[in-house]
């Protein structure tokens, strides 16, 4: 398994520095380590949201961003990806730590 | 005859409506700013209200008194912007076709938006402090409370002022010292960051005073919901803070016509180049103050440097020229802590705020991130000078950020 990520740079804070490395494999791997064994449909819904939006912005989206272009309510956010939703999320997706405000 | 429409007649809009019409023919251009409002309120004075620093008319003045010659200031709500029409429809039915555009709506509190804020507590044991109705009515309450769990809670961040919360609860402290029921309070502050505010230094500095003051930081709480029946705050991750009296700072939010006319982001902010200030969708609007969404503190000095510059690119736009002025993100913001000291942070898009004098390197007065008396007569005495800035005269404050002086 840790073959599967062997190569990938991450900081120290455990975001992938660069995230044209990433692959849903690694994902699975991630996500592991962040104590979700199994990725559901919804999980990637919101996995496939970020990385869409934090590619082309050069930014891991916001909790809110999340919300509301996923249709996704926080309470069901906050299940799916227990307590911070969504450095969690930017963590298995391959991106940033994201801002949160300035 | 063309037209110089303002939307929000604030700091950034009043500052706005009078510099263009000095510069602009009048034969030929029509400047008009819009507010719903007949009252300009001081925001920062909100600060003061509830410990009876401040009285209403240190805070609140007719809008019309700082309106410039030659600018024609419409009361009413705006009901639609239409940006591919160029065309703005006010509630009262008047339609505005413009020229060129600047949104000044600012950001407003949405305690609605969490649920059970709004419920039996509101203004009953739950306050806010961002509108001057909601720190008038908190004045009463933080007099007549005797001791228990007082807890500051921001909902959601970027807020307004980011700073603002600290300096209330520093306040706070210094307040229920005086009265000398200090040992019966608890002070909570909650908050969806992982410390005390956004930047490592800052963060760093405040932090220690918080810990100093004895007030507990309860980190990375994303507020979810509120039970008024049982006097709790829960967070989504199930954490549960009980209060007797909460001072929530909610949502804030831009105003929804702007989100619906498709140019806002997903909190209504106006999308625009963080250094022209021009929308990124329509060439003839730009945003200015809280209601842009560049990424930099919402705050009135934010506006003071960034308005020469939107100002003269306008003008460049208006030319065909190219824009050549860049806003680099400068904010200066005053952080009262108690007992009459204040501190100081100067900061940009790029730098950090980071220890130093200002506006003179190395001679200040004002002390940067340093705890000092004449910090806090700076703070007060901005007020006079916000009010001389709002009446057209101009205070020589450098508008670019520097690094001289600075201890990296």
């Amino acid at each position: 398994m840790s073959d599967l990520v062997k190569d990938v740079a991450f900081n120290a804070e455990g975001y992938m520095i660069d995230a044209k490395q990433w692959s849903r494999e690694i994902a699975e791997f991630l996500a592991k380590l962040e104590g979700i064994e199994v990725l559901t449909p919804d999980h990637w819904k919101i996995i496939d949201f970020c990385r869409t939006t934090g590619l082309a912005s050069g930014k891991a989206p916001t909790l809110r961003q999340i919300t509301v272009g996923t249709g996704i309510s926080t309470k069901d956010l906050f299940a799916l990806f227990p307590k911070g939703p969504a450095k969690k999320v930017a963590k298995i997706a391959g991106l940033g730590k994201p801002e949160g405000c300035v | 005859m063309k037209t110089f429409l303002v939307l929000g007649a604030g700091t950034a809009g009043i500052m706005m409506a009078r510099k263009m019409s000095r510069v602009l023919d009048a034969k030929q251009w029509k400047v008009i700013v819009v507010d719903k409002n007949e009252q300009h309120f001081y925001q920062p004075g909100f600060l003061f209200i509830p410990f009876g620093y401040y009285k209403k008319d240190d805070v609140v003045k007719p809008i019309r008194s700082f309106v410039a010659k030659g600018v024609e200031y419409v009361v009413a709500e705006v009901e639609q912007l239409e940006p591919a029409e160029n065309r703005v429809t006010l509630a009262n039915g008047r339609v505005i076709n413009y020229d060129y555009l600047v949104v000044a709506t600012g950001t407003d509190i949405h305690p609605e938006e969490t649920e059970g804020l709004k419920d039996g507590g509101w203004r009953q044991n739950i306050f806010d402090f961002y509108t001057y109705e909601g720190a008038a009515a908190l004045a009463p309450a933080i007099s007549n409370f005797n001791g228990g769990r007082f807890v500051v809670n921001v909902v959601e961040n970027p807020i307004k002022c980011p700073v603002a919360p600290l300096e209330f609860i520093f306040l706070a402290d210094a307040y229920f010292t005086r009265k000398g029921i200090r040992d019966k309070v608890d002070i909570i502050f909650a908050t969806p960051l992982p410390g005390a505010f956004t930047k490592p230094v800052a963060s760093a500095t405040l932090g220690k005073i918080l810990e100093r003051k004895h007030i507990h930081v309860e980190a990375e709480f994303n507020a979810g919901m509120v039970d008024s029946s049982r006097n709790v705050l829960a967070s989504y991750d199930e954490r549960e803070i009980p209060y007797d009296l909460m001072v929530s700072i909610p949502l804030n939010k831009g105003a929804s016509f702007l989100g619906a006319a498709g140019i806002g982001d997903e909190l209504n902010y106006v999308r625009v180049d963080k250094e022209t200030l021009q929308s990124t969708d329509y060439e003839n609007i730009w945003a200015l103050g809280d209601a842009a969404n560049i990424p930099a503190s919402k705050a009135g000095a934010v506006i003071h440097f960034q308005m020469e510059k939107a100002f003269k690119n306008i003008l460049q736009h208006m030319a065909g020229q190219p824009m050549t002025h860049h806003f680099d993100g400068h904010a200066l913001c005053y952080i009262e802590t108690g007992f009459e000291k204040a501190t100081l942070i100067d900061f940009d898009y790029t730098h950090e705020p980071l220890r130093g004098k200002y506006p003179v390197p190395v001679v200040g007065p004002f002390d940067l991130l340093g705890e000092t008396t004449i910090n806090h007569w700076g703070k007060l005495a901005f007020r006079y000078i916000y009010y001389l800035m709002m009446h057209g005269i101009e205070v020589p404050l450098p508008s670019d950020f520097s690094m001289a002086g600075k201890k990296p």
